[in-house]
């Protein structure tokens, strides 16, 4: 279980790399979908179940095919030009880089949040239990916003007349 | 932890899956040829064994003995993959299909399933959304006109149709409770769900032939306009991988639809094995007919029958089931 646990942490890290590395938007495209495909599986294993398949249907399924689409509805040439960012051009990813780094470091101060035996993160009624009674609220309010993104994406592609 | 007794149980579940779905493709193969030839007061090819039964085995021969072409231009990797990555996903959605009742042998229970996922109606999803893939990076990689706008169209069309089957199964869960293949079947133990919700049934059948590039939907391989569409640059094994992989998914797909909708492997009188077989069977000769019978649709036809017609039936429907239960006793 650990071994392929490794195994599957070395494939998400290593296609993510290539991803970012990659010049062509298709490959990377390609190494992407690898990388969530071994964090599926790493979330089955960690008796997930419910995350390990959302992960491919959203990501992997509907979020990566509407990249590849537009790229090859686009055709975009690959460009070679050299960029030479300057100081001031890093400062965004170092703060987010920060950020993150930040959070991982507090996490693993903080010492193990939950043991994979305890969360009991398989059970789809509990999630949707806790999801729709206690946030659903939340729930609500999220998906009008992605209601005002659509009616937004409406607005800005319709033919003008 | 399992020990070596199961492991074997479960790899000869694996290979006999395998051996039987494989060689019933390419028979289906031969069945449609013949279907389509009666349909249409033709003969169909008979000329290979007796009344052409070994007409398969004389494709593989031509296909294997065939030049593996690769266009100039194509890209390599991608190019060699695609064709696999088309054809793998139909074959692990069997993994939660449950073909038959447990059996009991030697002292132990064997369920006929290879794994019961809780969430195997999401997992048949979450694989079907990948098919699209192969399809797209084929389309793509081959550095085609034709085989890239057969691509193009193909992912519109699965993307838009997947949302339609998924809305279409969401009534039988409502009815189950649960996202069980098993469990699904077995709430149909007295009646299928194919009673409760003919429209959902139907809908899902649409979208079925749409997910499999079947002839009403098949604009993504139109021959009149993109000679083969994504595959028109693939030989030999290549080529025939895609086209195994397409009566794959016909025969998975079918197996799906019996278990979400007739009952699974339930039936009266019969073996649960026979059952469950006979109802893919008939659900392969549906999909042969509904080629031989219809023309093709559009392909703005296509995405407005989806849009504008498949998808506001199915979330009405999802309501109106809704309602029957919270006022069912």
């Amino acid at each position: 279980m650990t071994t392929l646990f490794y195994l599957l942490a070395l494939v998400a890290v290593i296609s993510t790399l290539f991803c970012i590395t990659e010049r062509h938007p298709v490959h990377a495209v390609v190494y992407l979908v690898t990388s969530f495909f071994s964090l599926a599986v790493i979330f089955y294993l960690l008796r997930a179940p419910l995350v390990a398949v959302f992960e491919v249907i959203i990501y992997a399924g509907a979020i990566m095919v509407l990249f590849l689409f537009s790229i090859m509805m686009s055709r975009p040439e690959v460009t070679e030009v050299e960029l030479h960012p300057g100081i001031r051009d890093w400062w965004p990813a170092l703060l987010l880089g920060g950020v993150f780094l930040g959070a991982v470091g507090t996490l693993i101060i903080s010492g193990p949040l939950l043991s994979p035996e305890t969360a009991n993160t398989g059970d789809i009624r509990a999630f949707s239990r806790l999801l729709f009674r206690k946030y659903g609220l939340a729930v609500e309010i999220v998906s009008l916003q992605l209601l005002f993104a659509l009616v937004g994406a409406l607005y800005l592609g319709r033919r003008r007349q | 932890m399992p020990d070596l007794i199961d492991i074997l149980i479960i790899i000869a579940k694996l290979g006999t899956i395998l051996v039987v779905i494989l060689s019933l493709a390419a028979n289906l193969v031969l069945a449609e040829r013949r279907m389509l030839a009666w349909i249409q007061d033709r003969q169909g090819p008979n000329r290979v064994g007796p009344q052409g039964l070994l007409q398969p085995l004389a494709d593989l021969i031509k296909l294997v003995t065939k030049e593996d072409l690769r266009p100039a231009g194509a890209d390599k990797w991608l190019f060699l993959l695609a064709p696999a990555m088309a054809a793998i996903p139909a074959m692990l959605t069997f993994a939660v299909v449950p073909f038959g009742s447990p059996v009991h042998l030697l002292g132990r229970v064997i369920t006929l399933q290879v794994v019961d996922l809780n969430v195997g109606v999401l997992f048949f999803m979450a694989l079907s959304s990948i098919a699209v893939y192969g399809i797209t990076l084929g389309g793509w990689a081959s550095n085609s006109k034709y085989a890239l706008l057969g691509g193009i169209r193909g992912l519109a069309q699965l993307i838009s149709y997947e949302l339609v089957m998924g809305l279409s199964l969401v009534p039988v869960v409502m009815l189950t409770h649960s996202f069980s293949l098993n469990e699904i079947v077995a709430a149909q133990a007295t009646v299928p769900f194919l009673l409760y919700q003919p429209l959902a049934f139907l809908l899902f059948f649409i979208s079925l032939l749409a997910e499999c590039k079947r002839t009403p939907f098949d604009i993504p391989e139109a021959e009149s306009e993109l000679v083969a569409g994504f595959h028109t640059e693939y030989s030999g094994l290549r080529f025939g991988l895609f086209f195994v992989g397409e009566y794959l998914n016909i025969i998975v797909l079918g197996g799906v639809a019996a278990t979400f909708f007739l009952g699974g492997w339930h039936g009266p009188f019969l073996p649960p094995l026979v059952w469950f077989c006979a109802k893919v069977l008939a659900f392969c000769f549906v999909f042969i007919w509904t080629r031989g019978t219809l023309p093709r649709l559009r392909s703005d036809q296509l995405m407005h029958l989806c849009w504008k017609v498949l998808t506001p039936v199915a979330l009405g429907n999802i309501l109106c089931t809704g309602w029957w239960l919270t006022i069912k006793p």
